[in-house]
C-alpha cells in the first residue's frame, strides 16, 4: 500500500470522528448572536466605570486577565528566541560584504520606491498611534506593534536590501524585546514591592478616555507594544537574512 | 444561520487536519497548523456574538448599549499575535530540517543521527 493511500486511511476515521463530534458539540450550545454568557455582558457594564477605560477589551488584556497576558508575552518571548537561537547557529563562511553585494533588489522603479517609503512614513505613524491611543479606541499595543514591525519591514521590500540590512541591526533589536517583556513583569513587581497586589495599578485611574488614565495600563501597553514589534522585526531581520545572504556554495 | 458560524469554524479546522494528516511538506504543515488555529479565532468570535450588538467600545456610546462580547475578543488578539511567531519557530525548524536532510518532506527525514 502507497503512503498516500496509508495517510488518507488514517485520515478518513479521525476527521469523520472530529466533525462528528463538532456536530454534537455545535447543536448544543447557544444560536449564533444568542449569547448569554454573563461574564463578558457583565463586563461591558462594569469595565467602563470601574477602570476608566472607553475601550472594554484593553482592561481584559492588561487588567482582568493581566497576569495571563504576561504569560502570552513570554510565548513569544520563548518562540522568538527559539527561532533566532536556530537560525544565527549557521556559521557563514564568506564575508558578509561579498554576500550584500550579490542581493538583487525586487524593485528598480524609482517612482515605486518613493511611494514605498512615504507609505513607510504612513504605516509607522498608523502604528504609533495605535499603540498611543489605541488602547482608548479600537487598537491597543498588540495591534499597534504589528503594524510598526510591518511599516519597518516594508522599508525592506520597498527600497533594498542592502539599504534595510543597514538599519535592521539585531543587536540593537534585541534588548528591545528583554524591555518590552521584562518592563511588563517590572509594573507587576513595582505594585508588589508598594504592598500592593501584583500588577495592582500604581497610579490613579484618572479621566476616562484622556491619554495618561486606565491606572497602569498605558505602560503595561507600552511594554507589550515594544515587545511585539521587536519579536516580529527580529523574525523578519533573521528569516530574511537567510533568505538573502546566501553563500555562494550554498546548498 | 443559527448554526452556520460553528460550522465554517469546524470545517476550516477539519481541512487543517486533513492537509496536517497529509502533508508532504513541511512549509505546508506549518501553514496547515495555522489554519486549524485560524478556526479557533472564527469560533471565539462566533460564540460571543450577541443579535444586534454594538462593539465593546463605549466611546461616544451609551454605556448599558447592547454590545458583543469582549472577553473572546481579548483572547483572539492575544492568539492571532502569539500564532505568527509560533510559526515562525516551526518555519525555522523546517529550514534547519533541511539544511540537515536536504529535503522538506517528512518521509525523508527519516533516521536521527546527533
Amino acid at each position: 500500500m502507497s503512503r498516500e493511500r496509508v495517510r488518507g486511511l488514517i485520515a478518513l476515521p479521525v476527521l469523520g470522528v472530529m466533525g462528528a463530534l463538532f456536530v454534537w458539540a455545535f447543536t448544543g450550545i447557544h444560536g449564533f448572536g444568542d449569547f448569554h454568557g454573563a461574564y463578558g455582558l457583565l463586563l461591558d457594564h462594569i469595565v467602563v466605570p470601574l477602570r476608566h477605560s472607553p475601550n472594554v477589551v484593553n482592561p481584559i488584556v492588561f487588567d482582568v486577565r493581566g497576569v495571563d497576558t504576561m504569560g502570552e508575552e513570554f510565548i513569544l518571548f520563548a518562540a522568538v528566541l527559539g527561532t533566532v537561537l536556530l537560525l544565527r547557529s549557521h556559521g557563514r563562511e564568506e564575508s558578509e560584504e561579498r554576500q550584500l553585494d550579490r542581493t538583487v533588489d525586487a524593485v528598480e522603479s524609482d517612482g515605486l520606491r518613493v511611494v514605498g517609503v512615504l507609505m513607510v512614513g504612513f504605516a509607522l505613524v498608523v502604528g504609533l498611534w495605535l499603540v498611543a491611543f489605541g488602547f482608548q479606541t479600537p487598537g491597543g499595543g498588540f495591534q499597534g506593534g504589528v503594524v510598526v514591525a510591518g511599516a519597518l519591514v516594508l522599508l525592506y521590500a520597498a527600497v533594498s536590501f542592502r539599504a534595510w540590512h543597514r538599519f535592521a541591526n539585531e543587536e540593537a533589536v534585541d534588548p528591545l524585546e528583554g524591555l518590552g517583556v521584562g518592563g511588563y513583569v517590572v509594573v507587576g513587581l513595582a505594585a508588589l514591592a508598594s504592598g500592593l497586589p501584583f500588577l495592582q495599578e500604581l497610579f490613579s485611574l484618572g479621566k476616562t478616555g484622556t491619554l495618561f488614565s486606565v491606572g497602569s495600563l498605558p505602560v503595561l501597553n507600552l511594554a507589550t507594544a515594544i515587545e511585539v514589534a521587536a519579536a516580529n522585526f527580529t523574525l523578519c531581520i533573521e528569516f530574511l537574512n537567510q533568505y538573502a545572504l546566501r553563500p555562494r556554495t550554498g546548498r | 444561520m443559527g448554526l452556520l458560524p460553528y460550522l465554517c469554524a469546524g470545517w476550516i479546522c477539519l481541512i487543517g487536519l486533513y492537509g496536517a494528516i497529509t502533508s508532504r511538506n513541511l512549509i505546508h504543515l506549518a501553514l496547515c497548523l495555522t489554519v486549524m488555529q485560524s478556526s479557533t479565532y472564527l469560533l471565539l468570535l462566533s460564540i460571543g456574538y450577541v443579535k444586534g450588538g454594538a462593539p465593546p467600545i463605549f466611546k461616544g456610546v451609551k454605556l448599558g448599549t447592547k454590545a458583543v462580547d469582549p472577553v473572546v475578543q481579548s483572547l483572539t488578539l492575544t492568539d492571532i499575535v502569539v500564532s505568527v511567531t509560533v510559526v515562525a519557530l516551526i518555519l525555522a525548524l523546517a529550514l534547519d530540517a533541511h539544511k540537515d536532510a536536504d529535503s522538506i518532506d517528512p518521509d525523508e527525514l527519516v533516521g536521527l543521527h546527533g
